[in-house]
């Protein structure tokens, strides 16, 4: 029975981090996948989410100057609102110059979060990063199974939330513009379409789905550093796009919780069958498999699991 | 205000060397190389281990050369280093980036970002995370000008060094690309790919030698991060983004564009440093970065595009 609730718990943990970042790679696949957006940033963008949320709904501390005790639903808003609104100062500088700019400038701005995040002590905690961020619900379900498993829920049924409008507008004609720019831009402004418009909407609104994945990432676990937003995790969350299909909604899903799992496989094998003196180098050892993943997928299988479907004029 | 302008060319000649290649890449082979940082880290790592496997086996190598801090055994290791990270540069390039070209430029963007995480774990792997130095010897910076002269200036032999030995560096670049026929031929497939191949030039060969020359001005500006700060794994990553602010503030494909963009990136964080603190100073090249994009984003000496 012990072992039992030890594997479910285990499997919810593994779960809702798996869920939090499908909701990323959902808006990572709107950038990329259906505009073309190459956002090198993203773990910039996951952290920019996570502060907000967690500054205004953390209680008022004596050493820091946010801490306003919101509640956690008005955290998460407002950290898709700030993150979009990060990405809309980003896109407005970088979407009008070569594509690569963007690369450039998204890796610039985490760089530079990472910084402030690290640095501005009396706003973020500096390295120690922000505690006793507020878990939702838990003071009905106390801090046991049943706090995860519904916390499971909810950021389930927000990832259900953000499939079901990402799919309504990637199959809107909004969504045919997208990848009518992606594939020829030349042609979509030749019928009048203002493509540096749409792609700046769809980098905003990709941004806030990064920022809500942080925000639900960050009420999890109930403490965030900088450490937590390494340039690792852009590069994982560019594997579980990549492995899972980019320009595909359930691929951009599919590929959080496969990689995820590959991911949390490796680092369970390595733990158990390396010395503990040896395991911060064999941490750099995961890293090197999941950059060979990504580069055999795009060699072998660029469209990744799920590829993007065809859609061929009738 | 001297001292200030002093650390700024030792940075800016590291940025400017490694920029070069950066932007080499960019204009020939056509697509931001993520990983170029990581040929840096290499290229320093490299040569640490070269000079010092060549240490152990032969004393003399050791010691150091007159007022400098390393003794022949590095300079050797910085020649082996140069080989060597050229020819990791052209590794990467036929196992990845090749297969990759058909692909867009963008595919090899991602490529290239994982090659990069892949390397560094790799460096991170095989020599550790602790901090590493060419030399244990402690150099005395000598006074140039008293304290009284604005502000003053001091500078270690070892900086002088690297100093000249940029300057000598991309003035023979200079040379190879005005005048050799491969250099012209590089120029060409830069301004005008299909117009180069139809005059009889091999791609191929231009990218070869890209690739290679990238590589060891990546070991060059590796081993003299490594003498004036020190040697992390971390180093490449840490030097990408005042590499790209280089580049773009230079002009892509534009050498002495690249140069001058990595001195005017170098002066701007040793200027930071001072005004907003040091730990702010990778953010004084996002800056530069920022405020070119915005004033003029084709830089300073850019010409297509």
């Amino acid at each position: 029975m012990l072992d039992l609730t030890g594997a479910l718990s285990y499997a919810s943990f593994f779960l809702v981090f798996a869920t939090a970042y499908a909701i990323i790679s959902l808006g990572l696949n709107l950038q990329w996948g259906y505009t073309g957006l190459f956002n090198v940033g993203v773990a910039g963008f996951v952290a920019i989410g996570a502060y907000t949320s967690a500054l205004l709904t953390t209680p008022a501390a004596s050493d820091r100057l946010a801490g306003l005790g919101l509640p956690v639903a008005v955290g998460m808003l407002a950290a898709m609102a700030v993150t979009g609104l990060v990405g809309l100062l980003v896109g407005a500088l970088a979407l009008r110059l070569r594509q690569d700019y963007l690369a450039i400038t998204t890796f610039g701005i985490a760089v530079t979060i990472q910084l402030v995040a690290n640095n501005a002590t009396p706003l973020t905690g500096g390295p120690f990063g922000v505690q006793f961020i507020p878990k939702p619900m838990q003071a009905w379900l106390g801090t046991g199974l049943p706090w995860t498993l519904a916390y499971l829920v909810l950021s389930l049924s927000l990832l259900l939330l953000a499939y079901l409008a990402i799919e309504k507008l990637v199959n809107s004609p909004w969504g045919r513009v997208l990848r009518a720019i992606r594939e020829d831009e030349d042609a979509a402004s030749a019928l009048g379409k203002w493509s540096f418009a749409f792609r700046l909407q769809s980098f905003v609104i990709g941004s806030m789905l990064m920022g809500l994945g942080g925000a639900l990432y960050a009420h999890f676990v109930g403490f965030i550093a900088p450490d937590d937003f390494l340039p690792i995790l852009t590069f994982q969350l560019w594997a579980m796009l990549i492995v899972g299909g980019s320009g595909n909604n359930r691929g951009a899903i599919l590929g959080a919780y496969v990689v995820w799992g590959f991911w949390t496989a490796a680092g369970g094998l390595m733990r158990g069958w390396i010395p503990q003196a040896e395991q911060a180098r064999a941490a750099a050892l995961q890293v090197v498999l999941i950059g060979c993943l990504i580069a055999l997928m795009l060699v072998l299988r660029p469209r990744g699991m799920l590829g993007e479907t065809k859609v061929v004029a009738r | 205000m001297l001292q200030i302008l002093a650390d700024g060319l030792i940075i800016g000649s590291v940025v400017a060397l490694g920029a070069i290649g950066l932007s080499m890449t960019l204009s020939i082979v056509r697509f931001s190389n993520f990983s170029h940082g990581e040929l840096l880290g290499w290229g320093a790592y490299l040569a640490f281990v070269a000079a010092t496997a060549l240490t152990t086996t032969r004393q003399a190598l050791a010691a150091p050369i007159a007022p400098f801090s390393f003794g022949w055994g590095l300079l050797a290791g910085l020649l082996l280093a140069c080989g060597l990270t050229a020819l990791l540069a052209l590794a990467l390039d036929t196992i990845l980036f090749k297969r990759l070209r058909k692909a867009g430029a963008i595919t090899l963007v991602i490529a290239s970002f994982g090659a990069a995480l892949a390397l560094r774990n790799l460096l991170l792997f095989w020599q550790g995370g602790i901090p590493r130095y060419y030399s244990d010897n402690l150099q005395i910076a000598v006074a140039f000008l008293p304290r009284s002269v604005w502000g003053g200036l001091r500078v270690t032999p070892d900086q002088i060094f690297v100093l000249a030995l940029t300057l000598l560096t991309v003035t023979g670049l200079h040379l190879f690309l005005r005048h050799s026929t491969l250099g012209r031929s590089m120029r060409a497939t830069a301004l005008n790919p299909g117009l180069a191949r139809v005059t009889g030039i091999d791609p191929e060969r231009v990218l070869r030698a890209t690739w290679l020359i990238g590589g060891v001005l990546a070991a060059v500006a590796g081993v003299f991060a490594g003498l004036t700060v020190q040697l992390r794994p971390n180093m490449g990553v840490e030097l990408l983004l005042p590499l790209f602010a280089a580049v773009i503030l230079g002009g892509v494909g534009s050498i002495w564009g690249a140069v001058l963009g990595g001195l005017i990136v170098g002066l701007a964080e040793s200027a930071s440093v001072t005004l907003v603190g040091a730990e702010y100073r990778s953010a004084a090249a996002f800056a530069v970065l920022i405020a070119i994009l915005m004033v003029r984003p084709k830089g300073l000496f850019g010409e297509q595009h």
